[in-house]
């Protein structure tokens, strides 16, 4: 059905840099997600005020046009920075490094909405019972909130990973030699854009689908215990 | 910061957001034109229209916009039987290109909306219609429909913030939207941060009026205020 004229390893590269390039934008975003959440529910209000104002500024930007600035304008700004330091080499940015920020930012900021309203879920008498009995909040946080919270936060997550791996496609106007950016290279040799952009979409549907059903595994084991159960 | 670049460059940028909100609003149209039928394909008693429905759901919600644009702007070119055709002249333009793929993209999306408000709407209400003699159409009309987009009404603008949001993807088949505009000049004055905080800002300004207006429409629809 296709034939893609020995670009196929081409194609595969790209592939592997997409899912990398996925797979830590997802670690750096829930880490973004956890802090952004936890801001939000802070009893300080500049951190609630910092934490608003990251959610709202990504969610009100196109995800491409925050891969131009952290691509174009990250460079100056961390240039500058450098400089007021005292360090007068030059840095240079990746386009993965790029990438990893802008995708991981948008991320953390859908994070830090699911995770704010899964900590809301769990009843405040269960952290009170916990530091009642003795536990330190680290072990409260490990052994009562995060097992609620995983099983509240995790269609969410799934989703917004969903759209994350889609806008790595993104990441190949900055020129990172991703699945979208090695597809256009193996165009402009056999000039065949329909059948290798058809393939490069057949390829993220299957990473999609692929996403989708580790979801449905995950979400069944959070719920064990609790199937039957209606959802709130 | 530079600012002065900043103020020179808001006229170009506004000239940009004509082309945004243009694509942006053919796009909802075409989407929910789209979005209806697809809709109540994927909930049909007819098992191929059901496949038909789901698959080109799953495609469109499966693939990135990107690779869409691709497809339909550089992809159908490779055909020689749709170069020599009629359609040559649309589908050689990119913002028709770009239209189109916009537009079959938030249909899917909006169809799954769609999909969940009927599927809220109580079967006894359905039965109850029915049962004093409505048609499968005034049903829908009466009935149905009223509930479906009040239901589907949140979901619904946060899609049309998204579109707003993905139209930007214009910028990569030349078009010059708000991030068109803003790629050109930022390369020309060598000031990237200051003209895309300036087209951010309004991006921001932008969805920040059409989360407004969807509170407005959501706060008018619903019914049991008055009784609160």
């Amino acid at each position: 059905m296709f034939n893609l004229e020995g670009f196929g390893h081409l194609l595969l590269q790209g592939t592997l840099m997409t899912i990398q390039l996925a797979l830590v934008s997802l670690a750096f975003g829930l880490a973004f997600g956890l802090i952004g959440a936890t801001m939000k529910l802070s009893r300080f209000g500049i951190l609630r005020l910092l934490a608003g104002i990251y959610t709202a500024l990504i969610r009100g930007i196109p995800e491409l046009m925050v891969i131009l600035f952290v691509y174009y304008g990250g460079v100056i700004l961390l240039n500058n920075f450098a400089g007021w330091l005292g360090y007068d080499g030059y840095i240079d940015v990746s386009a993965f490094g790029a990438g990893v920020a802008a995708l991981s930012l948008t991320f953390g900021a859908y994070a830090t909405e699911i995770f704010r309203s899964a900590i809301r879920t769990v009843p405040t008498n269960q952290i009170e019972a916990a530091r009642a009995i003795g536990m330190s909040p680290v072990t409260t946080f490990r052994r009562i909130l995060l097992p609620q919270i995983w099983r509240f936060a995790l269609p969410g997550l799934g989703n917004t990973f969903l759209i994350i791996l889609k806008e790595t496609a993104l990441v190949s106007v900055i020129g990172l030699e991703e699945l979208m950016r090695k597809t256009d290279i193996a165009v402009g040799y056999t000039k065949e854009p329909f059948t290798f952009f058809m393939f490069a979409a057949l390829i993220y549907l299957a990473m999609t689908a692929f996403v989708m059903a580790v979801q449905q595994r995950l979400e069944k084991r959070a719920n064990r215990g609790v199937a039957g159960r209606v959802m709130p | 910061m530079n600012f002065g670049v900043m103020i020179e460059a808001l006229p170009d940028l506004i000239g940009g957001l004509w082309l945004t909100l243009g694509l942006v609003a053919l796009a909802l149209v075409l989407g929910f034109v789209i979005a209806l039928p697809t809709a109540l394909a994927r909930l049909s008693r007819w098992a191929p229209l059901r496949l038909v429905a789901w698959a080109y759901v799953f495609f469109f919600r499966g693939t990135p916009l990107l690779v869409q644009i691709f497809l339909i702007y550089y992809g159908l070119s490779q055909f020689e039987g749709i170069r020599a055709s009629f359609l040559w002249t649309i589908l050689r333009e990119p913002f028709w290109c770009t239209l189109i793929a916009q537009a079959l993209n938030t249909g899917a999306y909006t169809a799954e909306v769609f999909r969940g408000g009927i599927l809220s709407v109580a079967h006894n209400q359905i039965e109850a219609a029915r049962a004093v003699g409505m048609s499968p159409a005034t049903t829908f009309r009466r009935i149905i429909w009223p509930q479906t987009i009040k239901q589907a009404l949140p979901a619904y603008g946060n899609e049309m913030i998204l579109m707003v949001k993905a139209s930007s993807l214009a910028s990569t088949v030349t078009l010059m939207d708000i991030t068109g505009v803003a790629r050109t000049l930022a390369a020309e004055t060598y000031m990237p941060i200051e003209i895309y905080t300036m087209a951010g800002a309004i991006y921001l300004a932008l969805t920040f009026a059409m989360s407004q207006i969807i509170h407005m429409l959501e706060w008018k629809m619903d019914v049991t205020r008055a009784r609160k």
